[in-house]
């Protein structure tokens, strides 16, 4: 009754959290474009969509897809063979145990009528199948926490997966030995089952399984003597024999049962087998229960993310569309960290520390800030950090072995944080060029924002170039000089003497009418600022993020001063200084 | 002959007909090329804002290569620019060095500065040689006229990146002879494509490259030829907004160098990727004769 109840309410949970889930997948809004499609419209055209892809010839992409990359998760063994090793043996075992183990008085009995969970092959099977899930699971451990991958970051929920797999299958691993061992076991079944006739038939039967089935019995210990063996087997055989398999076939369970021989009575004693089961069976109702809200829920949206994505035809799909495969995608992910092992510029993440350069970070972020959770500025700007510090190489979603299409997640995310209104140093880079291109995909009003944006907000900070006044030539804080220390080059600005020949053969200075007014310090002036430790005055000036590091400047210095390393350096200081001014 | 093939982020995501064309020239030529796939980006982008970061990352793509013992070849002149300028901060600071490799280390990687970095037009010049590259043409370019575009960061700053002389710089004109085609003399030949300030200051940017083609064109190029792809797809993007806005009068289609040189070699147009390219250049094969003799006159010349 209790565990009818229980099981009645962990699904009904797990159908619920379902239904939740799913209809996220049409509210959560991701992006400005999604801000104005109702959700109404969101699900007619993912119907529509799912409708005409059905009947199609794309049907037959989304059954290779089925076989090849949900089925075989061909994607993960061209990332990784040990983790596809490990993640087809926990999901192979796992669908086995599921279908003959869970559900096998409904579906493995309905098409074996001969079934009996303790007859082979069943009972081998069962035990095959929790052998290979718990290969999976060491192997998932060792990945997770001693292998060294770099970058690898694992949290709450990756070990919350480990740990509830790892619990049913242990717990019912031990279950299945203590149940070989149990004497208590053992007498239930004789007095439901066993055709026996007084106390010699009871020994004799009982001698039988004591040695031949590994039950551990208060009153009889081995050796027995050869007649009440061959009586006990003939009891076997009228008795036990159509339901009862040897359990060495257990091989798992019998390993266990072999190994506890020696507390089997007292296991017995406090019913240690009741206990394990509840273990078990509430294991696998929490399980349920909580699927739809874990990253197992990856069960079911990394297959509908991988056949989506299939057949998704890149720049032709309907926004309503690519919002919900999107807010999909969120769940799709297994935080498996293929994304940020592959990721051009996860490396920077030793240097700078920030957890949202790494791709599987990113997104688990955007997953928060997507359901509604509260971030504070400071996570807003460092998840804003993350989304711009990417070089749109597309080795992330070439990785992933969900099918995710997360260079087009950064991208959406990417324009809607320019809403926030938090300057991003990180535009003013070549790391622009990627959306430079994509221009045309860009609302025309908003492309210069972040660029104004970030040159204001330095400005703002160190605005000497627009100061009308005289300037008195005395540094304004600090010590520049010490800080361009970054190579050796940018000491080379001493050698200054001022002869122009930089700012004359500087294509960026010829390419204005008044470049002051529009640079601010030519690449002259910027060198003698340098000279007199004006920092505001240096940094504040456009010319440094207008520079195209041609080398033209330095490569014709007749003193040797590394002009455009001074310039890389003072980009850097600037960045720095104005971060740090911005935050305290 | 071979060597770790940098790709860098650029070209497998947006140029793919660079990678294909490269690998289809080399192997023509004998070059072997090994690919690691744990490269990361060559750190260019970063330089601006977080320098450490640069070096981090262009020293972790070199010890990659030292634990394979190869010599690095890219394809962009941005990653050679600043792979060398990593690996020449690298042998000066010492402090840096140490705090990179505490780094590295981590991963199991040790930078120690025993490779080298090349560019494929340094490869196929000092390594390939143009005489084993003469031996492999098929086909050669009659009339012809090609601007040579070099890119700023295989050539300046000269000390660090040692790849041309930085004022008459003449691998990439040979090359380019080699099969058949002129070179020709043009001003701004040596300039910036315009290419580092896209999506920062587009204004500035589209007019550095617009002004490139314009003097391509009018000192009477029919294509203009690089080995670089920020510089190849900003020509190719600016000009394909070029001609959709109509205007005429600097029509420059650009090629990569292994396109060009791949059909001499009669590679397959589709491994050349020639279709793939925004502007087409497939009116190139028109200039293609069976004479081989006139290679050998530009060669000569």
């Amino acid at each position: 009754m209790f565990e009818t109840v229980t099981f009645y309410v962990a699904f009904f949970l797990f159908i619920g959290g379902l239904i939740y889930k799913i209809a996220s997948w049409f509210r959560v809004k991701i992006g400005r474009e999604s801000k104005n499609i109702p959700t109404s419209r969101r699900i007619t055209s993912s119907f529509r969509g799912v409708f005409l892809t059905l009947f199609s010839r794309k049907i037959l992409t989304l059954l290779r897809v089925f076989v090849l990359d949900v089925l075989l998760q061909r994607r993960i063994l061209r990332e990784d063979s040990f983790r596809w090793i490990m993640h087809i043996t926990i999901f192979g075992g796992f669908t086995g145990l599921l279908l003959m183990h869970a559900l096998g008085d409904i579906l493995t009995s309905a098409v074996f009528p001969d079934y009996y969970s303790t007859l082979n092959p069943f009972m081998f099977l069962r035990d095959l199948f929790g052998a290979v899930v718990i290969l999976g699971i060491i192997m998932a451990i060792y990945r997770r926490s001693i292998r060294p991958t770099p970058r690898l970051m694992s949290n709450v929920t990756d070990h919350y997966a480990i740990l509830i797999v790892a619990v049913i299958m242990i717990s019912g691993i031990v279950l299945e030995g203590t149940k070989i061992v149990s004497y208590g076991t053992y007498q239930q079944m004789v007095d439901d089952y066993g055709a026996v006739d007084g106390e010699q038939e009871e020994r004799s039967l009982e001698a039988y399984w004591v040695s031949h089935f590994g039950v551990v019995s208060p009153r009889l210990k081995e050796p027995f003597d050869a007649a009440t063996l061959d009586q006990g087997a003939e009891l076997h055989d009228m008795s036990c024999v159509e339901c009862h398999s040897r359990p060495q076939w257990a091989f798992t369970g019998y390993g266990v049962a072999r190994i506890i021989r020696p507390v089997a009575l007292w296991m017995d004693s406090v019913s240690i087998a009741g206990i394990l089961h509840y273990i078990h069976i509430l294991g696998c109702f929490v399980a349920l229960a909580y699927l739809p809200f874990s990253k197992m829920f990856h069960i079911f949206a990394s297959p509908v993310s991988l056949l989506a994505n299939a057949v998704t035809e890149e720049g032709k799909s309907d926004p309503a569309t690519k919002a919900t495969r999107q807010a999909m995608e969120l769940d799709a992910c297994t935080h498996c960290g293929a994304c940020t092992f592959r990721c051009s510029v996860g490396v920077a993440f030793e240097q700078i520390g920030n957890r949202n350069i790494l791709p599987s970070e990113k997104i688990a972020s955007i997953k928060a800030l997507a359901s509604g959770k509260r971030l504070s500025e400071e996570q807003l700007r460092i998840l804003q950090e993350g989304v711009w510090l990417c070089t749109n190489c597309y080795r992330c979603t070439v990785a992933c072995p969900a099918g995710i299409n997360l260079q087009d997640l950064w991208f959406t995310v990417r324009e809607q944080f320019l809403e926030n209104g938090y300057p991003e140093y990180l535009v003013l880079s070549p790391l622009s060029f990627y959306r430079g291109l994509m221009r045309g995909d860009i609302e025309e009003r908003e492309y210069d924002k972040p660029m104004t944006q970030a040159r204001e907000s330095i400005a703002s900070v160190c605005g000497l170039v627009d100061n009308q006044d005289v300037l008195t030539l005395t540094a304004t804080d600090g010590d520049l000089h010490a800080d361009l220390s970054l190579s050796a080059q940018a000491k080379t600005f001493s050698g200054c003497f001022g002869c122009e020949t930089c700012t004359t053969v500087c294509p960026v200075v010829s390419h204005y009418e008044n470049p002051k007014e529009s640079l601010g310090l030519l690449p002259h002036q910027i060198m003698h600022t340098c000279g007199l430790g004006i920092r505001d005055l240096a940094f504040g000036s456009n010319m440094l993020w207008d520079c195209i590091t041609c080398y033209q400047c330095q490569e014709q210095c007749p003193q040797g001063v590394a002009v455009t390393d001074v310039l890389y350096e003072l980009k850097n200081l600037a960045v720095a200084h104005v971060t740090a001014k911005m935050r305290s | 002959m071979r060597f770790a093939l940098f790709l860098g982020c650029t070209i497998p995501a947006r140029l793919p007909q660079f990678e294909s064309s490269s690998r289809a020239v080399l192997k023509e030529l004998g070059v072997g090329v090994t690919d690691i796939r744990e490269f990361n980006c060559c750190g260019y982008p970063l330089r601006n804002i977080n320098f450490k970061s640069f070096a981090l990352s262009s020293a972790r793509n070199l010890a990659l290569a030292e634990r394979e013992n190869l010599h690095v070849m890219t394809l962009c002149q941005c990653c050679y620019g600043s792979l060398k300028k990593a690996d020449h901060l690298m042998k000066e600071n010492t402090a840096l060095r140490e705090e990179i490799n505490t780094i590295l280390r981590r991963e199991g990687l040790i930078y120690k500065g025993t490779g080298e970095v090349k560019h494929l037009l340094s490869v196929l010049f000092h390594d390939v040689g143009i005489e084993s590259i003469q031996t492999k043409a098929r086909k050669t370019y009659e009339g012809l006229k090609i601007a040579a575009h070099y890119g700023c960061h295989v050539l300046r700053p000269s000390t660090v990146v040692q790849f041309d002389d930085p004022v008459a710089p003449s691998i990439l004109d040979r090359l380019v002879e080699v099969t058949g085609a002129e070179s020709i003399d043009w001003v701004t030949r040596l300039e910036c494509c315009g290419a580092p300030v896209r999506g920062v200051n587009d204004d500035l940017s589209m007019d550095l490259t617009r002004k490139k083609l314009r003097d391509g064109s009018r000192s009477g190029a029919d294509y203009l030829c690089s080995a670089c792809p920020y510089c190849h797809i900003q020509f190719d993007t600016v000009q394909s907004a070029i001609i959709s806005q109509g205007e005429s009068d600097h029509r420059l289609p650009p090629i990569l160098y292994p396109q060009l040189l791949g059909l001499t070699m009669g590679i397959d147009r589709e491994v050349l990727g020639l279709e793939m390219n925004q502007v087409p250049i497939d009116g190139i094969e028109g200039f293609l004769s069976d004479d081989l003799s006139g290679a050998e006159k530009q060669t000569e010349a």
